[in-house]
């Protein structure tokens, strides 16, 4: 019940965030700002009590809900046969240098931060 | 057999199908995949994907008859990016002492992947729309095709694009990460949530608690700082 609590309450704050994106033209997409709206308000224990355990849940199975978008694939076969080599060269090479400047970058910054980490392997 | 005929057209357009179609395959993919430790091959969403996909190739049924009942999984995308702000919370003190470095590896790590996915798709020659498309790849799908819609994207085709990139990423963290010496747990889950979003998060998720917690706070980053600055660069470029 806790959870169903939760997740009436991500859905209004996502509506929230819709509605203001539309009202003010935000930058953003809705559920960014309803995340932001969120954010803030989870310092009060009847909104964070609920949130969490919708969030837990819906977090836990995340992967699930890319499959409905992922074989959406189906629609672009054309574009796979007609150039599959140059996009999955786009995208291999992309997430590689993206992954190896993200890690190799944060590590030099947090090294940088005096405090030693330790256990951290 | 003309009753086992009809039962099929029946339930084959109606939004049962898309919907348990969904949920069956990815459960017994989930299974095979802690089954077999979890290993990256494994991943459930490429196999539900690749299951799903070949079934509706072979059986003819066109893509929006399938999303119909597909899209109830689907709109849990929205609640899931504003349920982000849970993780963020859980760690605000460490996000607050680590705060700048955070910043600046996503803000940098999201510019290098999302700018060398356009580099390397313009010279490679790919049509522009396809181009613009990859820009918001490594953004949680829901938001990447946001994005795309308002840089001149194809929206369905970013979704596309940001699940593959998820799944490359799911798929060859270890591997790379292991190959550059990157020990940290929180560095490593850092790098895959800011470039794999979701896909990566859940990933990094299964394998360790702190990998999983720097996951889920840079897949929330990536979504506030993508939001901003792929449409402004464009703007600068166009």
């Amino acid at each position: 019940m806790i959870a169903l609590r939760g997740l009436a309450l991500l859905l209004l704050f996502q509506a929230v965030g819709e509605g203001l994106v539309l009202a003010l033209k935000l930058p953003f997409p809705g559920p960014v700002v309803g995340l932001l709206l969120l954010l803030f308000a989870l310092r009060w224990p009847a909104v964070r009590e609920p949130a969490q355990a919708a969030a837990e849940l819906l977090l836990a199975h995340l992967s699930l809900l890319f499959v409905p978008v992922g074989v959406g694939i189906v629609t672009h076969l054309d574009l796979v046969a007609r150039h599959g080599i140059q996009l999955v060269v786009a995208v291999v090479v992309s997430t590689w240098i993206g992954m190896a400047v993200t890690a190799l970058l944060l590590r030099a910054l947090l090294k940088r931060d005096a405090r030693p980490e330790q256990g951290d392997a | 057999m003309p009753d086992f005929v009809q039962l099929w057209v029946y339930l084959s357009t109606a939004p049962l199908f898309g919907l348990t179609a969904t949920l069956v395959v990815y459960v017994v993919a989930a299974a095979v995949y802690d089954r077999v430790e979890r290993a990256p091959w494994a991943n459930p969403v490429l196999w539900s994907v690749i299951a799903l996909g070949s079934l509706l190739l072979a059986t003819g049924t066109p893509y929006p008859t399938y999303f119909a009942g597909a899209q109830f999984v689907h709109v849990l995308l929205g609640p899931a990016v504003v349920a982000l702000a849970w993780p963020l919370w859980q760690r605000r003190a460490e996000l607050r002492r680590r705060s700048v470095a955070l910043l600046v590896a996503a803000l940098v790590g999201g510019v290098a992947a999302g700018g060398s996915a356009v580099l390397l798709a313009s010279t490679l020659d790919l049509p522009g729309e396809v181009v613009r498309s990859l820009a918001s790849k490594s953004v949680t799908a829901p938001v990447a095709m946001g994005i795309a819609e308002r840089i001149g994207g194809v929206p369905a085709l970013a979704a596309v694009f940001a699940v593959l990139t998820g799944l490359v990423g799911a798929l060859s963290a270890r591997y790379l990460f292991n190959g550059l010496g990157i020990a940290s747990w929180a560095v490593r889950g850092f790098a895959l949530g800011t470039v794999s979003h979701g896909i990566g998060a859940a990933r990094a998720l299964q394998v360790h608690d702190d990998a999983g917690a720097y996951a889920g706070i840079a897949l929330g980053l990536q979504v506030l700082l993508a939001s901003l600055i792929i449409p402004l660069l464009f703007r600068w470029l166009a």
